[in-house]
């Protein structure tokens, strides 16, 4: 399935002619996981009120968020095609009010980790034992918002919330090493009072063993630190700055599908 | 019974709060650090477990609201006007106005009637701000008691809201069977001559200057015009028609509150003579009275505004 997801991205990035693939394939096999295999959601019912929730606080991966509910029911494969082109619902970066199965409007970035705990205080007052998984991107955790959610987060023990950062090391201008080090990343998050898993985010078992374990924490948020590798497989995207915001042309688009079959 | 007209807006607010969270548990209230001003404390100490404590962290706050507010819950949300507007206006741009999510943003200490505090706690671009921003209502109350009713309302109205309430305590204005609606003027005083138009505090001078006009033979209508955003476009337009000259004021400035949002009515519809009374720059520490008075915004302003569009009335 996450192959069939990365087709998706591939196709609608280059019929689109603009977005950005090299984040949405980092994030695909996580993605996959998520709503193949550990969430609780119901396609026929977007806002079944026990669903559990994803939410993509790096609103430009919006392409692989698009193709995993596309693939789950929640609006025809077809409407794919449609990516960021006149009326369609599914917008350049997520937007809440139109795309089925959307559950948060983002593009400027820092903002989904707040968002998923009001969310996840929501299931609080009104217990109800749903799951909110928040998806950030690395270069993403240079916005201050994110460490004052962190705070938040680990001050009121929210542990029905797990955020997952896409370490994926590339960001726009260049490798996260190079624009702002976030090392030590891991330390960061442990500082902030959160329990920290690292993953190798291509890996599915590992990916699967560590949301079960964050959903089992008690007392404390969690935060899966998942490495990954940008563009993930398509030979001449991965590890790429080049793609992180540029869809691939027609010709590279048809290789790219070949590496992908 | 609580007097409300005996208080502060933002005392007011705080103890009404207590009152709605009564009826409505999905109510949630969340805070900057800054309860035992903004009065939410109120709240707090009623209902802890639906008061949400966010520390000095306005931007996590604003997205938090939103993730309650897409869960069903109505927040809402209090800091000082000037935090609410310029600290985290991408957060409320992008998390609460592009999904126009239910979210009630209450913010204290509006303009430079907060006094000594001095500029950095002035809020004076705030309602440009966020009537700026598609699908919010922008309401700033006259006194305690629309202050109280304007919440009310914007409890059970879906939709995002911003509601901008003093610091000091405003003169009482309506009484406590005043109904307050969304986007309609209220007519405070009939006449013919010209119009004031005016929202907070400056509705108390409106009255002081027309009070003061009318023993001069010359009849001035007041608008109060508590709701911004969306405005009360027929209002305006009857008054530009019916008196032939609008005079604005205002505790902002010139740029982007109520005066320039009234004179594209005016503009558009019944261009007639209009005057502003607003801040042009930032005041300095002082108290709210001096510094009213250092930056024109004053009933003697507004009166010597009305007999500058008379004048120009009569040479068109």
């Amino acid at each position: 399935m996450a192959k069939r997801l990365r087709r998706h991205v591939i196709l609608m990035t280059a019929t689109a002619g603009s977005g950005h693939p090299g984040g949405s394939l980092s994030a695909a096999d996580i993605v996959t996981c998520l709503y193949f295999k550990v969430m609780r959601h119901d396609p026929t019912n977007p806002k079944w009120a026990d669903r559990d929730r994803f939410i993509l606080s790096k609103g430009h991966a919006a392409p692989i968020l698009y193709a995993a509910l596309a693939e789950s029911g929640y609006f025809p494969i077809d409407e794919l095609c449609t990516l960021r082109k006149l009326g369609s619902r599914l917008q350049g970066h997520t937007d809440m009010t139109l795309t089925p199965g959307v559950e948060m409007s983002a593009g400027s970035l820092g903002q989904g980790l707040s968002f998923g705990i009001g969310v996840a205080l929501a299931a609080r007052l009104d217990n109800r034992d749903y799951h909110v998984y928040v998806m950030l991107g690395d270069g993403e955790c240079d916005e201050g918002q994110v460490w004052e959610a962190a705070m938040f987060a680990a001050h009121h023990k929210i542990d029905n919330l797990t955020a997952i950062v896409d370490h994926n090391g590339i960001q726009l201008d260049g490798t996260c090493c190079e624009i702002m080090n976030l090392t030590p990343l891991a330390d960061k998050w442990r500082a902030f009072n959160w329990s920290v898993i690292e993953i190798d985010g291509h890996n599915i078992s590992q990916i699967l063993a560590a949301l079960q374990n964050a959903r089992e924490a008690k007392g404390q948020p969690v935060v899966i630190i998942a490495h990954t590798v940008k563009g993930k497989g398509v030979s001449f995207m991965e590890n790429s700055v080049d793609f992180h915001g540029k869809a691939p042309s027609p010709a590279e688009a048809e290789q790219a599908l070949k590496e992908l079959a | 019974m609580t007097a409300y007209a005996e208080l502060s807006t933002r005392e007011a607010y705080g103890r009404f709060l207590v009152e709605l969270g009564k009826n409505n548990s999905d109510i949630v209230v969340l805070d900057a650090d800054l309860s035992r001003s903004t009065m939410t404390k109120y709240f707090a100490q009623a209902f802890p477990e639906r008061f949400i404590q966010c520390g000095l962290a306005e931007q996590n706050m604003i997205g938090i609201a939103a993730g309650l507010a897409a869960s069903g819950k109505v927040p809402f949300v209090s800091t000082f006007a000037v935090f609410a507007a310029c600290r985290c206006f991408d957060q409320v741009r992008v998390s609460i106005a592009q999904p126009g999510l239910n979210v009630k943003i209450v913010a204290t200490h509006g303009g430079i009637t907060v006094g000594e505090d001095g500029a950095s706690h002035h809020a004076i671009e705030d309602l440009a701000l966020y009537c700026a921003l598609p699908g919010f209502t922008v309401i700033v109350p006259a006194d305690s008691i629309e202050t109280i009713r304007a919440v009310e309302v914007a409890a059970v109205t879906k939709g995002p809201f911003y509601i901008r309430l003093g610091r000091p305590k405003f003169p009482t204005i309506y009484s406590s069977d005043y109904r307050f609606e969304v986007g309609k003027a209220v007519t405070l005083r009939d006449g013919d001559d010209a119009t004031i138009i005016a929202c907070g505090i400056m509705v108390s001078k409106a009255i002081e200057a027309a009070d003061r006009l009318s023993k001069q033979g010359i009849s001035c209508r007041i608008l109060s015009m508590p709701t911004l955003k969306p405005l009360d476009n027929s209002s305006i337009v009857k008054a530009a028609v019916e008196t032939g000259g609008i005079v604005v004021a205002e505790e902002h400035l010139l740029d982007g509150g109520l005066g320039s949002r009234v004179a594209q009515v005016v503009a558009s519809n019944a261009p007639v003579p209009m005057q502003f009374i607003g801040l042009r720059t930032y005041a300095k520490s002082g108290k709210a009275e001096e510094l009213l008075e250092q930056h024109g915004l004053t009933a003697s302003s507004i009166e010597e505004a009305v007999r500058t569009v008379i004048s120009k009335k009569s040479r068109l």
